[in-house]
Formats: structure tokens, C-alpha cells, sequence
């Protein structure tokens, strides 16, 4: 069973040994890209062949789609794998593999184009008849178009950039004067940060809980789920613990969950696998959010409750081959448990860069998927998650101590990390009742680690 | 008069921008007043902005990181000369 003789990861840090650890397994080689700043990463270790791809600002390095591409002919590398981030979602880079005829591991440029732009996949999927978060249903050209559908859709609201993610360029407005103070500066943002000024406006749920549905599609009309995740503890749009299954479903309600996720993907030519984002409120409505096309961080807790291997399905599908499983041969067993950790001071959330002067991980209480190791040194430059820790366990319970366990195991050293509050979490009666919004952390008294 | 000239230093390594965004103008120009407070760049890091400001009130006499230009933490920015 050939499935590709060369991988080029273009991508860093803990996804890219992530990646590297699959391909070893099915026997496929791999090509690491990596800036100068990342010269002594593990992840540059661990690759078959490895390429320096430029200095250390992300857009000089793994953002510069020409030197992608470059090496990827340079080395005859026959497929990229895009990780998360970076060109991950990026239509014109996948164009481009597509024109060297480069095979993408991911979902074709068209597709990712139209679920990337929030307005047309929301337009898309309520013509599919999904349920999506009520809004404006075109772009707001200026601040009286904003104003007029504010009037429609009822404050509280989220002004969004249309080309947006990762939590960024979106601001909560509760009133006409706020929409008028800040619709100039949120375009703004949008234009700095994704190159793309459109905003729109989407009503606010209060109490909300994000709740997203792993699916995979291959190229012969195959589509199953892969069960949810639950990701509402989150700061600032930033995800910090993800579990699977949700605490907050019931069974019913889970039903109609993976139904509607299936029937979105359906209605679009998808390919590879990718996760639908809802939006539920505490009555049990849901909600369209948005679609990631890609691999997520948080899959780990999908492969821990399944048993199955996402990075070895995305390769598969991407080589033509069928899904592996049938959905009635797809079981989830027992609950997984994610804690991100990041480089950052557990109080003041400030970054923190610096070298690791001493790690330890208890690999025997915990998965980690890591992309430091004792002696590196964290950069400014990316993004300050530096790795995750995985758990499962026959039931909630079991998981959550599971987790406390492995967090109070981990020790790292000469640089400041927010595993104190991870800890807090694992101790947090309202995180072990399962029914929390994402304004679970923000509500929290100020715990000083 | 007296002037006393202060260094401005970056706490923290990352990227520095004199620019709010690429398309916007610097922040302040060599030989601008500023007033304590004012922000005078940016620095990136680890994908958050920090503000760097003026301590005082004063004259930016001259720049020593440029835009887009990566620099380490305690790396001298600029020189602000006091009234």
C-alpha cells in the first residue's frame, strides 16, 4: 500500500513532530522546513531531510509560499502537509501545490476559500438549511449598514472580521455608540491581520459553550463524524482546555449534533479531514459558527477516546485511498482531556521567551505532544503554546485526576508557564460539574499563582 | 537648561514596529515632542503587541531599531532627551 515516498511538513514546533511521528510509522520520508530561529528545535532533529527556509519572522520563513514550494521541488517532495496555522488555510498556497502538482494533504483551494470566508459560509450553510448564529448576511460597507442590522439582530453583538480566526479581530458591542466607537478600528485590525478589511456582525450568545465536530470525507463520497470536543474553557478566544466527549450533551441532543454536521458537509465538495464549530446557548440551541479546514490542535482527544490516528487518515485520503472505517465501525470509548500549556506568566498571561533550562514530562501518566525539549530556546517569534498534555480515562472523573496528576508531574524550568493555572482548573468545582460557558475563566476570582 | 537623556530599552525580545500597521506612518519621528505616555513602537512577541511608551515628557532625539527589526530583551530603542 504506497502512500507518498516524501511529506514535506511546512510547519514547526509540536505539529511538525506530530506529523514526522506518523509518517515514520507508515514509512514515509519527511522534509522539515524550518527558520534559523528553530535551527536547534527538536522537531529539526527528528525529520528525514531538513531545509532552512529563512529568518526567524514567520512571514520571511514558514509563511513565504515561493520558498515552500521551492523546497518542496528541490527535495521532490510528492506532498505537504500545512499542520495548523500558517498556510494551513491559506487558498492561494494550496493553488500553488496544485499547479506543481504537488499533492496538498487537505481540502482543495475553492472549498477552503468559501468556508475561510465567515460571510459566504455562513450564507452557505443556512441555503443548506444549518442552523447558523444570526447576523448580518453580507459584509457591513460602512457604519450605517453596521447600524441598520445591529437594529435587526439585537444587542448584544460580536463584531467580526470576515477573514478572521484564532480569536482575533473580533470585539463585543453592546450598544449603537460602542458599534460606532469601534467599527473603524475593528476593520482596521482586520486589515493588519488578515489582509481584509470586511467585517460583519453576529449576534451574541450569551453563556455560550463551543462545542466542534471532527469529520473526515474522502474522495469516494464518504463522509462519517469522528464525535465532538468540547473547547469552552478559553481566554480571550484562546482555547486552554479541550475534552471529549462534551459534559454538556445529552445523548439526543448529541444525536442531532452529528447529524447537522454531516448534512453541512454535504453540502459543500469537501475533502480530508476538518471540524465544524458550533455555538450552543443553555437551551440546547446550536449554531453554525464556523468550519476549520484543517487539522486542529485539540485532535489529540478525538484520537484518544477513537484509538484512530487523524494525521495517518489525512495522509490516506490525500493519496486517494478510501476511509479507513465505516461510521458504525468508528466507537469512542471513555473521556479525553487536553491542557495546552504556553509560555506565558500564569498571572499576568505576559509571554514569556527564554530557554528551558530543565524539563521534565511524566510520560508515564500522560500523552505529550511537545515541541521543546530541555535545552531549547523558546523564540518571540510564534505563536507561545510550547506543547500539549493528553489524558483519558474510563470516565470524567478518572480523566480530570488523571490530568491533575500528570500537570503537578511536569516541571519546566527558565521560562514561565501556565501549568499553576491548569492545575487551578483541575481543582475548579465549576470545570469538574462539566456545565461551563466560555465565560467560565474570565468569571473566575483572580487566583495569584 | 539642563537635559537629562534617558534610553529607552525593550523589556522583552520580539519584533519592533515604529508603525501602528504597515501602511500607517511611525508612530513619532526623530526630533518629535512626546509626553509621557505616548506610545512610541511596538514590540511583537509571541504574537501579542506591548506598547513601548515614553517615561517622560521630552523630545525623541534618535531611533536605534528600526521597523520590522528583530531585537532582544533590554536592547536600547530609542533616546528621549528631557525638558
Amino acid at each position: 500500500m504506497s502512500l507518498f515516498n516524501k511529506v514535506l511538513i511546512a510547519n514547526r514546533g509540536e505539529i511538525a513532530r506530530r506529523i514526522i511521528k506518523t509518517c515514520d510509522r507508515l514509512g514515509i520520508k519527511t522534509v522539515a522546513i524550518y527558520s534559523e530561529a528553530d535551527a536547534d528545535a527538536p522537531f529539526v532533529n527528528e525529520a528525514t531531510e531538513t531545509v532552512c527556509i529563512g529568518e526567524a519572522q514567520a512571514k520571511k520563513s514558514y509563511l513565504n509560499i515561493e520558498k515552500v514550494i521551492q523546497v518542496a521541488k528541490e527535495t521532490n517532495a510528492d506532498a505537504i502537509h500545512p499542520g495548523y496555522g500558517f498556510l494551513s488555510e491559506n487558498p492561494k498556497f494550496v493553488t500553488r501545490c496544485e499547479e506543481e502538482g504537488i499533492t496538498f494533504i487537505g481540502p482543495s483551494a475553492s472549498v477552503m476559500k468559501l468556508m475561510g470566508n465567515k460571510v459566504a459560509s455562513r450564507i452557505k450553510m443556512h441555503d443548506a438549511g444549518i442552523p447558523v448564529v444570526p447576523g448580518s448576511e453580507r459584509n457591513l460597507e460602512n457604519i450605517e449598514e453596521a447600524l441598520a442590522a445591529a437594529e435587526r439582530i439585537g444587542y448584544p453583538l460580536m463584531l467580526k472580521a470576515s477573514a478572521g480566526g484564532g480569536g482575533i479581530g473580533m470585539k463585543l458591542i453592546h450598544t449603537d455608540d460602542e458599534l460606532k466607537q469601534n467599527f473603524d478600528s475593528t476593520k482596521q485590525q482586520a486589515q493588519n491581520f488578515f489582509g481584509d478589511d470586511t467585517v460583519f456582525i453576529e449576534k451574541f450568545i450569551t453563556d455560550p459553550h463551543h462545542i466542534e465536530v471532527q469529520v473526515a470525507v474522502d474522495g469516494h463520497g464518504n463522509i462519517v463524524h469522528l464525535f465532538e470536543r468540547e473547547c469552552s474553557v478559553q481566554r480571550r478566544h484562546q482555547k486552554v482546555i479541550e475534552e471529549a466527549p462534551s459534559p454538556f450533551l445529552n445523548d439526543e441532543l448529541r444525536q442531532e449534533l452529528f447529524e447537522t454536521a454531516i448534512k453541512a458537509v454535504k453540502s459543500i465538495d469537501y475533502k480530508n479531514v476538518g471540524t465544524i464549530e458550533f455555538i450552543f446557548d443553555n437551551d440546547g440551541n446550536f449554531y453554525f459558527l464556523e468550519m476549520n479546514t484543517r487539522l486542529q490542535v485539540e485532535h489529540p482527544v478525538t484520537e484518544k477516546i477513537t484509538g484512530l490516528d487523524l494525521v495517518e487518515w489525512q495522509i490516506k485520503i490525500a493519496a486517494g485511498k478510501s476511509l479507513p472505517l465505516a461510521q458504525d465501525e468508528i466507537t469512542a470509548q471513555g473521556h479525553a482531556i487536553e491542557c495546552r500549556v504556553y509560555a506565558e506568566d500564569p498571572n499576568t498571561f505576559f509571554p514569556s521567551p527564554g530557554k528551558i533550562n530543565s524539563l521534565e514530562l511524566a510520560k508515564d501518566l500522560a500523552r505529550y505532544d511537545f515541541g521543546v525539549e530541555q535545552g531549547t530556546d523558546v523564540s518571540p517569534f510564534y505563536d507561545p503554546m510550547i506543547g500539549k498534555i493528553i489524558v483519558h480515562g474510563e470516565n470524567r472523573n478518572e480523566a480530570i485526576a488523571k490530568a491533575k496528576a500528570a500537570i503537578n508531574a511536569t516541571k519546566i524550568e527558565g521560562i514561565k508557564t501556565n501549568l499553576p493555572l491548569q492545575a487551578s482548573i483541575m481543582d475548579d468545582d465549576i470545570f469538574k460539574s462539566g456545565n461551563y460557558t466560555t465565560n467560565f475563566l474570565a468569571e473566575r476570582k483572580t487566583v495569584t499563582f | 537648561m539642563m537635559s537629562n537623556k534617558t534610553k529607552i530599552l525593550s523589556p522583552i525580545p520580539g519584533v519592533f514596529y515604529r508603525k501602528p500597521a504597515p501602511d500607517k506612518d511611525v508612530y513619532v519621528n526623530e526630533g518629535d515632542e512626546v509626553n509621557a505616555g505616548d506610545i512610541i513602537g511596538l514590540v511583537e512577541v509571541m504574537k501579542s503587541f506591548y506598547e513601548v511608551k515614553a517615561e517622560t515628557d521630552g523630545i525623541i532625539e534618535e531611533f536605534f531599531a528600526e521597523n520590522d527589526q528583530m531585537i532582544e530583551a533590554g536592547q536600547e530603542i530609542a533616546v528621549l532627551v528631557e525638558k
